[in-house]
C-alpha cells in the first residue's frame, strides 16, 4: 500500500543532543520568557486526561473478536 | 496484528500532549480527537514502520501534523478563507472568567500563520527540540528557527510585550546620569 504513504513518516531518532537556537534577534531574553511561559501556561490548559475511546481502542487490539485487527484468537 | 505492550503504553503516554498539539492546530476539541483518533489508527496499520526504541511522541506528532496539514490543503481548496475559519474558531472559544491571558494568549496565536503557530508549539510546548520540529514538519532546522523567532516576534506585538529594561539606560545608569545633571 503506497497510498497516503506521506502521512506515516519514518521512524525519528531521539535528537538529545540538540541545543537550543539563540536567542531571537529582536527579542530581549525577558520578552522571550514571558512568551514562553504564557505559551506553556496555554499549553498546560489544554492537557486533559486521555477519553476513555483511546484506552479502548489501543486495548482492542489484544481481544479476539476486538475492534483492532488480530493475528490471534 | 499484535502490538508490543510497551509500543501500546508509549502510544498512550503521547495522547494527551498529542490532543493539546490538536487543539492548538485546529481549536475545536471535536476535531482534534477525531485527528488523535485517525493518528492512532494509522499508526497501528503502520506501527512495522516504528523501530522500538526511537521517539514514539515525534513520529506520533508527525503523522497528525500530515494528517491536519492534508485536510488544510483539501479545505481551503473547498473554502476560500480555509485559514480566516481557523483563526475565527480559534478566536471564538467563550471566555471563562478568569482566564484573560489565557483567552488573549489563544487570540493573539490564532492570528499567527499555522507554519508559524505549529513550528512554536512544537518547540515551545511540546518539548521537541529544533531538530524533532524540523523532522516533524518536513522543514530544515534553520527554517523552524526562523518560524519560531516569527512567531515570538509578531506575539510580542499581539500582546504588546514590552520589556522596559532592554528599552534606555538601567536605573543605575538613569541615576548617574541624573547626579551628572545635578552637579
Amino acid at each position: 500500500m503506497r497510498d497516503r504513504k506521506s502521512a506515516i513518516p519514518a521512524p525519528l531518532a531521539d535528537a538529545t543532543a540538540t541545543k537550543r537556537g539563540r536567542n531571537s534577534a529582536n527579542l530581549g531574553p525577558e520578552i522571550q520568557a514571558k512568551i514562553g511561559k504564557q505559551l506553556r501556561a496555554y499549553y498546560a490548559g489544554l492537557i486533559e486526561p486521555t477519553p476513555e475511546r483511546f484506552v479502548e481502542l489501543l486495548r482492542a487490539l489484544d481481544k479476539p473478536g476486538g475492534k483492532g485487527p488480530t493475528d490471534e484468537g | 496484528m499484535k502490538v508490543d505492550s510497551a509500543v501500546r503504553e508509549s502510544m498512550l503516554a503521547a495522547v494527551p500532549g498529542l490532543r493539546a498539539f490538536a487543539m492548538s492546530l485546529c481549536g475545536k476539541i471535536d476535531h482534534a480527537d477525531d485527528l488523535v483518533q485517525e493518528t492512532l489508527l494509522r499508526a497501528l496499520t503502520n506501527i512495522d514502520s516504528f523501530e522500538p526504541g526511537t521517539n514514539m511522541s515525534a513520529w506520533l506528532f508527525t503523522i497528525l501534523r500530515n494528517l491536519f496539514r492534508s485536510e488544510y490543503r483539501k479545505r481551503r481548496r473547498e473554502v476560500e478563507d480555509g485559514d480566516g475559519r481557523f483563526s475565527a474558531t480559534l478566536k471564538s472559544q467563550p471566555a471563562q472568567p478568569g482566564h484573560m491571558e489565557f483567552e488573549e494568549f489563544r487570540a493573539a496565536l490564532a492570528q499567527l500563520p499555522p507554519d508559524q503557530r505549529e513550528a512554536l508549539v512544537l518547540v515551545g510546548a511540546s518539548g521537541f527540540s529544533y531538530e524533532e520540529a524540523a523532522q516533524i514538519c518536513g522543514s530544515a532546522v534553520g527554517t523552524i528557527k526562523s518560524r519560531v523567532n516569527r512567531a515570538r516576534t509578531r506575539l510580542a506585538e499581539l500582546l504588546a510585550i514590552e520589556n522596559a529594561h532592554d528599552m534606555g539606560p538601567d536605573s543605575t545608569t538613569q541615576a548617574v546620569l541624573t547626579g551628572h545633571e545635578a552637579g
